[in-house]
Order: structure tokens, then C-alpha cells, then sequence
């Protein structure tokens, strides 16, 4: 890092603003919060006094000359990038605008299925054609893992015209790709090479953390900073490469991002630069000594699998974020997602996501060591209580897509709704998934089939919540006519 | 000098004792820790700001959480105490000649050190060769524990602190599976009077009541906790407490207590309309 990391020019620019003790006639027309009791009392008077509108003082987002810029300048410092755009709209805008800026209509980009739904959705945004690799799939833990380097350069002579290529990293498990091999081979064939960091911040920050996107050499990348980094929700960046011209991608960014972004997001994302820049590596040794600690006292429990670093195999699985608490729960007779209510329900405790067959503990510097006791205590209860046979469980989360059109074909085409049962053999138009992880089962575009069927079916019955279909319960489901 | 040490039992009301010297103020790993001196109630222990216990008062607590369970069931062999890094849940313990073992969890070294020092008569059996002292998390502790105490006593700081997880479900949970097939498990239960305490109170005893096929609630007068109205509970796989209570054998024991004795604990559980309505509240709630 080159440039003063100890500044924060936005939230310097705020201070000096409130000092100054301007007299507001612009919006918000809350005007500090005095026009707005109720919610100054509830979210507290420093709070709205900082929910301002651009100003000179405080640069525009849309087109930053200076606080901004000077912000998202220290932030490409710290990330290692040529530069960082500052994302107002979730990691989701990120994602769209990496899309958008990577392929127009008709032109291809190669992913994984297990993307986000925010990918797929920018490419009904955009018309562009998705080629899928398929993940391998670790069978004992029923999750999709990495995409294998020989798939992607299979996918790459099948699909020499294709823009660029998408990788996880890492997955919301935790496995990367072998990122530095498939970025020089994307290279290699004149592809971009685009990177969801949702779940990966912290590899910018912390040691012996796998290698990120930046560092591998990737064009583009978005970092959810208000997951492992410490800002406000829906804060988030945009990281470009050296070789990418910064002017051109703001274009495709101001497409679609508000005009009025929020200073309160804008600002968390300054101070939590500063503060990982600044003290990252200590904050990410304690969360990966928290996450180990807990992995331990979990695995000693028995039937639960905290899997972590070991499960790495060169390929699919070619690096794990050790920070990530995934804890396989099949051979406790219980699906992921009901080990994630019961934790709700009967003990107060919120994590991050079940599926199937696993759940995830989100770990972060916000965790104290009694905190982990608790889970752990909780998850001892949880096997004594309830432990049963797991037959009949089942586990296998991943089902190879058949794509029959485009996101954004079979998104517009003409449609009807059909209930889930009849559903076999046609196009779906919409999405259909479990959310959290938000990862489609069924997105827009693809052939429904039979084991489809049964596991949306399956996934309901265990509790899980699925969105993406029109029909709020997801009994009936839009296929293309 | 005019020096005062108070603190809020709610949000209007505050407690508040003259000080006449402060003789000890650390800052531990975990906790702010102090203690005062005073006229009205000579020596006293706060952690964070709250008040634990003092000289004067300590008595009741201390007899109320230890002589109740160890009545109902005298043959008790094997004591789990957690949190009561002051001592004197083991002062009351040590007197009954039958136990064998007890172990205390208390996850702040430096409270014992400080008791230790400053509240001697309180802290005056941690050379009790019966007793072993692990300095680790009550929760961490138990976890481990199976079919192995007869009875666990939950002396804990309030749900706001470190002794937070000391009240949840998983905590009484695991109780129950380290404590032996009568195993009577007894915890300081908040006060049912100002509103956060009662929320916390009713929180704890729905958990309880969700893990023991016994869970009963009793009283006790403590002048310096908020309200003065002070409360526990008593949950227990086998053993009720008043049916299968029997005060002449306690008796027979010799051991003389200021504020206990065999009518005091019928009594002790026969608890106020509200409060037994905020009890059987939550009871129905599973």
C-alpha cells in the first residue's frame, strides 16, 4: 500500500461539514432528522445529521472529482487494484455492472451454475449467453465445489467467442477455484476474467487466506465489504484490474446505480477501508482462530463435520477459506435447514444459512469467544435431542441444467403458469431457490426434469424458504409457452 | 467524605450506599471489579458497575441457593457450582459433611483473587480439599459433563455480561444431561419485580421448564438486589421440592443457619399472585 491508509476522506469531508454547521435547504428533507422525530429517536440523531445529499464538499458518486475519488483511490491501494469503485447498491450491483460491462447481447460468458442469482439476473439484463461448467460435487457434503481447470478449458475450445469467464471466490462454503491458473488461461484466450468476492474481503487482508482475485490478476471483481468487512448492508465495491479503463466501466455502473447514494454506506465503506487496511491482519488471525476453535469443539461434539482445509484437492477444491464455519449435519439425521431453525426457534441463535445437508456459521470480528460457546453448547443439545436415523435424507444438492434458451429469451417470452407438478419437460421463465444461498436451482431459460421436481419439492418440505417464482409458495411455476 | 456508590434497579430508581473507602478496582479480562467498604453494609463485591454481594446481606443468598436443594436431597455426593467466584455458595457447601466432591467453574480468575484478598469470610474454603477450581466458561464446562453431578448450583452475574450464556437453553440443557437421574439443578433467577429483570426471569424459567420435568421457583429477601425481592429456581429430574422435602432430617444435620430453616423453605415457595402468573405465562409456551 502506497498511500496514507490512516485517512478517510469521505468521512473527514462529513466531520467538516457538520463543524461548518451548514443550514440545510436541499434534501433529504428530514433536514438532519429534525423533520423526522420518530426516526431520529429510533436511529439515533448522528445517524440522520449524516444522511446527506451530494454537495460540492462531499464530491457526487455518479462522477467523483474529489473526496470520492480520493476514497475509492485509497481503497484500490488497500485492495491491490487499479481501481475501486464505491457500490451503493449491494455486492448485486457489482455483479451487474461486471456483467454488463463484460458481455452485451448474444455475447458469452462461462460460469459456474453455482453463481449468484444477481449473475443470471444481469444477463436477462443484458441478453447475454451463459455457458455453464458444472462444479464438481462433494458427495458426502452435497455441495457443488469449485470449477475444475480441464473443465474450464474444455468449456474455453467449445466456446472460443466467449467474453469472459466467472469464477466463486470463494463459494459460500468457502472453496475456491484454482483462480491464478483460470485467470491466465481467460487470458490467454483474450477473455475477461470476472470475480464474485462476495465472500472473499478478507483475503485482501488476512494471511495464509486464499489467493484473491486482485492478486491473481483479474480484470474485475466484487467484494461485498459489509460481509466479512465490517460495513453498512448494501455497501459493497467494485474492483478493476490495471488493465481496464476505469471511465468506461463507471458508464455501465451509472446505468443503473442511483444518483443519490447514500453517504451513511458511502462513508461505512471509507471507515472500514481505513480499518482493514490498517488492522486487517490482526482482526482476520483472531476470526481464524474463533472459526478453528469452534470447528475443534463442533467436530468433538460427534456426527457433526466442521470441515475446513483439509478437504482441499487440488483442483475443485483448490484452496478453503478458513474463516468460514460450514458444518456438515447428515450424519445427525437432520437437514441443514432444520439444525438452522431449531437454532432459531429454541435457542436464539441466528446463522447464516442451511441447506440440505450443511449449515454455515458466519464468523466475524464481532464474535466473542462465549458466543461460540453458545453454538457449540447449543449444537451438543441440538444431536442429544434429536439425533435419528439418516436414511432417506437426502443430500445431493446439485442438478446439472438443461438450458434451452437465454436468461433473457425465456424471461420475456410469452408465458403461462403451470402448477410444479405438471411442470416436467417445459422451459421455465423465472427463477426458483433456496434464499439464503440464493444460489438457482431453476433459473430462467431451463428444462424443468423430474429430479427438479423432487427436490423443490423435497427443499419445501424441510422448511426451506424458496423464492424466485411469481406464486409466493412456489406450487406453480411460469414456463415459457 | 461524602462518597456513594449507586446503582439504577430501573430506570428511575437507584440504590445507593455511603462508601467510606474503595480498596480494590481492577480491570479483568472479562469484568470491571471492585469492591467498597461501608457503614451500613461493610464490605462489598461489584462487578461492571453491579452489585454481587455484600458483608451484610451475603448470608441469604449464599444459604438460600445452597441449603434448599441440599435438603430436599441430602445423600447429594457430587456438587457442580458455577459462576460464585466469591466463595461462599462453597462456604455453605463445605459445611455438609457428606458431599464429596465439588467443583467450581468460574470463568474470571481475578474475581477469586480479589475475593480472596478482600472478602476473606466469604471466601474461606477455597483450601477445602473437596474443591476444584477450573477458571473457564460455565457453558464450555458442562457441555463436557454427563450423568455426573447431583446437584448444580448456577450462581451467575445478571444475563447481561459475561454470565450471559448461563441463561440460555442450550446452557440448561446441558445441565440436565451432566446432572446424574436425580439431579436437582438450582440457579439465581433474576427478580420478578422491574421490568428487565422480569423479562430475564421469565425467560430463564420458560428454558428450564423446557429441559426439566421439574422446574420450580422460590424467594428470598435480599435488601441490596433491585427490589429486594429475589428469586430462584429449582428444577430437578426426580425430586419435588416441598412433596419430597423432609425438614427433620436437615434438622438432624446440626447445621445452623441464620435465615434458613424447615418452615422458612415451604414458605419460601409459596410465591405472590404475580408472581406466579408471570411463571405460569410462560410455562405454557413451548
Amino acid at each position: 500500500m502506497k498511500l496514507d491508509q490512516n485517512r478517510a476522506p469521505i468521512k473527514e469531508a462529513l466531520e467538516e461539514l457538520q463543524n461548518n454547521r451548514v443550514v440545510p435547504f436541499d434534501v433529504p428533507g428530514h433536514k438532519r432528522g429534525k423533520g423526522n422525530p420518530e426516526l431520529t429517536d429510533f436511529l439515533g440523531k448522528r445517524c440522520m445529521s449524516l444522511d446527506v445529499n451530494s454537495m460540492r464538499p462531499l464530491d457526487n458518486l455518479c462522477h467523483p472529482v474529489s473526496v470520492i475519488k480520493e476514497a475509492e483511490e485509497l481503497a484500490a491501494d488497500a485492495f491491490g487494484a487499479g481501481y475501486a469503485f464505491f457500490m451503493v447498491g449491494g455486492t448485486t450491483s457489482a455483479v451487474q455492472a461486471m456483467v454488463l460491462f463484460a458481455a452485451k447481447r448474444g455475447e458469452k460468458i462461462i460460469l459456474p451454475r453455482n453463481v449468484h442469482r444477481s449473475v443470471i439476473n444481469a444477463m436477462v439484463l443484458s441478453g447475454a449467453v451463459p455457458v455453464y461448467v458444472n462444479p464438481a460435487v462433494d458427495k458426502r457434503l452435497g455441495i457443488s465445489l469449485g470449477m475444475s481447470v480441464s473443465d474450464v478449458e474444455t468449456a474455453i475450445k467449445e466456446n472460443p467467442d466467449a467474453k469472459a469467464i466467472l469464477v466463486n471466490n470463494p463459494t459460500y462454503y468457502g472453496i475456491c477455484s484454482d483462480i491464478k491458473k483460470i485467470t491466465d488461461l481467460a487470458h490467454s484466450h483474450n477473455m475477461l476474467m470476472l470475480a464474485d468476492e462476495a465472500h472473499g474481503t478478507h483475503f485482501y487482508f488476512g494471511e495464509d487466506l486464499p489467493l484473491s482475485a486482485m492478486s491473481a490478476g483479474a480484470d474485475m471483481a466484487a467484494v461485498s465489504m459489509h460481509k466479512s468487512g465490517g460495513s453498512l448492508t448494501q455497501s459493497s465495491f467494485l474492483l478493476t484490474g490495471q488493465n481496464i479503463n476505469p471511465a468506461s466501466v463507471r458508464q455501465i455502473i451509472n446505468l443503473t446505480q442511483t444518483t443519490s447514494g447514500s453517504y451513511l454506506f458511502m462513508s461505512s465503506l471509507d471507515i472500514s477501508r481505513q480499518n482493514l487496511a490498517v488492522k486487517g491482519r490482526e482482526i482476520f488471525r483472531r476470526v481464524c482462530s474463533l472459526a478453528e476453535y469452534a470447528r475443534e469443539e463442533i467436530n468433538r461434539i460427534g456426527d457433526y463435520y466442521a470441515y475446513s482445509r483439509e478437504i482441499i484437492n487440488g483442483d475443485s477444491i483448490y484452496d478453503f477459506d478458513a474463516t468460514k464455519l460450514s458444518i456438515n449435519t447428515i450424519d445427525v439425521g437432520l437437514a441443514g435447514i432444520e439444525v438452522y431453525d431449531i437454532l432459531r426457534d429454541d435457542y436464539d441463535i441466528q446463522i447464516e444459512f442451511g441447506d440440505m445437508g450443511n449449515i454455515l456459521a458466519y464468523i466475524s470480528v464481532g464474535d466473542r469467544e462465549r458466543d461460540i460457546e453458545r453454538l457449540v453448547g447449543a449444537l451438543s443439545e441440538i444431536r442429544r435431542r434429536y439425533k435419528k436415523d439418516k436414511s432417506g435424507m437426502l443430500i445431493s444438492e446439485y442438478i446439472s441444467p438443461a438450458v434451452e434458451m437465454t436468461p433473457q429469451e425465456a424471461f420475456y417470452a410469452e408465458k403461462e403458469s403451470v402448477p410444479l407438478e405438471d411442470s416436467e419437460g417445459r422451459i421455465c421463465s423465472e427463477f426458483v431457490m433456496c434464499y439464503p444461498p440464493g444460489i438457482p436451482i431453476l433459473s430462467p431459460g431451463e428444462r424443468i426434469t423430474n429430479d427438479i421436481i423432487r427436490y423443490i419439492k423435497y427443499a419445501k418440505e424441510k422448511g426451506c424458504f424458496l423464492t424466485g417464482a411469481e406464486d409466493m409458495n412456489t406450487d406453480r411455476l411460469n414456463v415459457t409457452r | 467524605m461524602d462518597l456513594w456508590f449507586s446503582e439504577f434497579h430501573a430506570k428511575g430508581v437507584k440504590l445507593s450506599i455511603k462508601i467510606t473507602k474503595q480498596l480494590c478496582s481492577v480491570q479483568s479480562d472479562f469484568q470491571q471489579i471492585d469492591v467498597f467498604d461501608s457503614e451500613e453494609f461493610g464490605k462489598f463485591l461489584t462487578l461492571d458497575g453491579y452489585m454481587m454481594l455484600t458483608e451484610r446481606d451475603e448470608f441469604i443468598y449464599h444459604e438460600m441457593i445452597t441449603h434448599v436443594p441440599m435438603a430436599v436431597n441430602p445423600d447429594i455426593k457430587k456438587v457442580l457450582v458455577i459462576g460464585a467466584g466469591d466463595g461462599g455458595a462453597v462456604r455453605e457447601l463445605a459445611r455438609y459433611k457428606t458431599i464429596e466432591k465439588i467443583d467450581l467453574v468460574e470463568i474470571d480468575e481475578k474475581v477469586v483473587e480479589v475475593c480472596k484478598e478482600y472478602l476473606p469470610d466469604i471466601a474461606c474454603c477455597f483450601d477445602d480439599p473437596r474443591l476444584t477450581v477450573y477458571y473457564q466458561d460455565g457453558l464450555k464446562f458442562v457441555r463436557r459433563c454427563e450423568n455426573e453431578y447431583d446437584l448444580i448450583i448456577v450462581d451467575s452475574t445478571d444475563p447481561f455480561g459475561p454470565g450471559e450464556g448461563l441463561f440460555t437453553k442450550e446452557f440448561y440443557g446441558n445441565c440436565c444431561k451432566a446432572l446424574t437421574k436425580d439431579g436437582i439443578m438450582v440457579n439465581q433467577c433474576e427478580s420478578p419485580f422491574y421490568q428487565e429483570d422480569r423479562v430475564a426471569m421469565q425467560r430463564a424459567h420458560k428454558r428450564i421448564v423446557e429441559s426439566f420435568p421439574i422446574s420450580k421457583v422460590y424467594q428470598a429477601h435480599i435488601p441490596t438486589y433491585p427490589s429486594g425481592h429475589w428469586l430462584f429456581g429449582f428444577a430437578s429430574k426426580l425430586f419435588h421440592p416441598i412433596k419430597d422435602y423432609d425438614g427433620k432430617r436437615w434438622q438432624e444435620l446440626g447445621i445452623s443457619t441464620r435465615y434458613y430453616n424447615p418452615q422458612l423453605h415451604i414458605g419460601a415457595f409459596a410465591l405472590p399472585n404475580y408472581v406466579q402468573e408471570l411463571l405460569e405465562n410462560v410455562e405454557g409456551i413451548v
